[in-house]
C-alpha cells in the first residue's frame, strides 16, 4: 500500500480496532457516525480514497465476492458498491464443530459522494486479490495544465 | 543525547488481524481468512512447534502520486496466529488463495481420525 496511507498507523490503533470490534460484536454497541454517510466500524467492505492529480481511486477491500455480484453504479455524484457475499461454512451438525464466525455475509452497500470535478460518465472497475478498485477520471478541464506565456 | 545505548524496539511492526471462519469435521480443521490485497506471493504461511502463523502484505497496485483522502484500512499487513493441537497433521497443511480469500485444511493425524473400537465379549 502506499506510504502516506500507512502513516498513520499505529501498533496501538490497529490492536484498539479489534479490541472494539469484539466488543461491537460481544454488545451489539455501534459507535455514532460522524458523517452524514459514514458508516459503522467495519462496515463491508473498507474503504479507502485517493487522489490522483488525474483520477479520484477508490479501493475497496471485498474479499471473496464473485466478481459478476458486484455492482457498482453512479448516481447524480453518488458512487454506490452494492452486492452480496454468501457464507461457505457448513451448518454445524454432530460431525462439524464451528469454531470462529468473524467473516461477514450477506449483502452490503456502501455510498461515496464523488467530487465535483469527476467525469463519472468514465468509471473504470477492476477487482483482483479481494480488492475492488474503482477509478473515476477527473474532468479535463480540472486537471492541473500548465500555462505557456507568449512574448508580446 | 547519546541515544546509542537505548534497547531498540523488538516489537512487531503493526497489522489488521484478519477475520476468520474456522470448522472442524471428522477430516481436519479448515480456516478461511480474509486477506483482501494479498496475492499468492505476498503471502507467509509458517508452522513452528504448534504455532502457525499467516501473515501477508498487501499489495494495491496503486497509482503514482496518489494522496490519502480518506483510510479505513491504515495498515498494509496482517497477521495472525493460531495454536494447533497435537491430533493434527501440519505436514500436510494445504492452502489456496483465491479473491483475497485464504483457506487452510490440516487434516488430522492418521491416529487421531475417529474409529470405531471393537468390544470384545470374553
Amino acid at each position: 500500500m502506499y506510504p502516506s496511507l500507512t502513516r498513520y498507523s499505529g501498533d496501538l490503533f490497529a490492536g484498539l480496532d479489534a479490541l472494539q470490534r469484539e466488543l461491537d460484536q460481544a454488545f451489539g454497541l455501534r459507535s455514532w457516525p460522524s458523517s452524514i454517510r459514514a458508516a459503522n466500524r467495519g462496515a463491508f467492505p473498507s474503504l479507502n480514497v485517493g487522489r490522483t492529480q488525474d483520477a479520484v481511486e477508490i479501493y475497496a477491500f471485498a474479499p471473496g465476492i464473485d466478481p459478476a455480484k458486484l455492482e457498482v453504479s453512479v448516481d447524480r455524484g453518488l458512487l454506490t458498491i452494492s452486492g452480496e457475499r454468501v457464507a461457505d461454512l457448513p451448518q454445524a451438525s454432530d460431525k462439524v464443530n464451528v469454531y470462529a464466525v468473524e467473516r461477514f455475509d450477506g449483502s452490503f452497500r456502501r455510498v461515496i459522494s464523488l467530487p465535483e470535478d469527476v467525469d463519472a460518465s468514465r468509471v473504470d472497475a477492476k477487482y483482483r486479490d479481494g480488492i475492488l478498485r474503482i477509478s473515476v477520471p477527473k474532468l479535463e478541464k480540472s486537471k492541473p495544465r500548465r500555462i505557456d506565456v507568449a512574448v508580446a | 543525547m547519546d541515544m546509542s545505548n537505548t534497547p531498540t524496539k523488538t516489537a512487531e511492526a503493526p497489522a489488521i488481524v484478519p477475520a476468520v471462519d474456522v470448522f472442524e469435521n471428522e477430516n481436519g480443521i479448515t480456516l478461511k481468512a480474509d486477506l483482501p490485497g494479498v496475492s499468492k506471493e505476498g503471502l507467509n504461511l509458517r508452522v513452528e512447534g504448534d504455532q502457525l502463523a499467516i501473515e501477508g502484505r498487501v499489495t494495491l497496485g496503486e497509482a503514482a502520486g496518489l494522496e490519502p483522502v480518506y483510510a479505513e484500512v491504515r495498515v498494509a499487513q496482517y497477521r495472525r496466529s493460531f495454536t494447533l493441537s497435537r491430533d493434527l497433521d501440519t505436514e500436510k497443511i494445504e492452502a489456496s488463495m483465491k479473491n483475497g480469500v485464504l483457506t487452510l485444511h490440516i487434516p488430522k493425524a492418521e491416529q487421531a481420525k475417529p474409529r470405531r473400537i471393537p468390544v470384545s465379549v470374553s
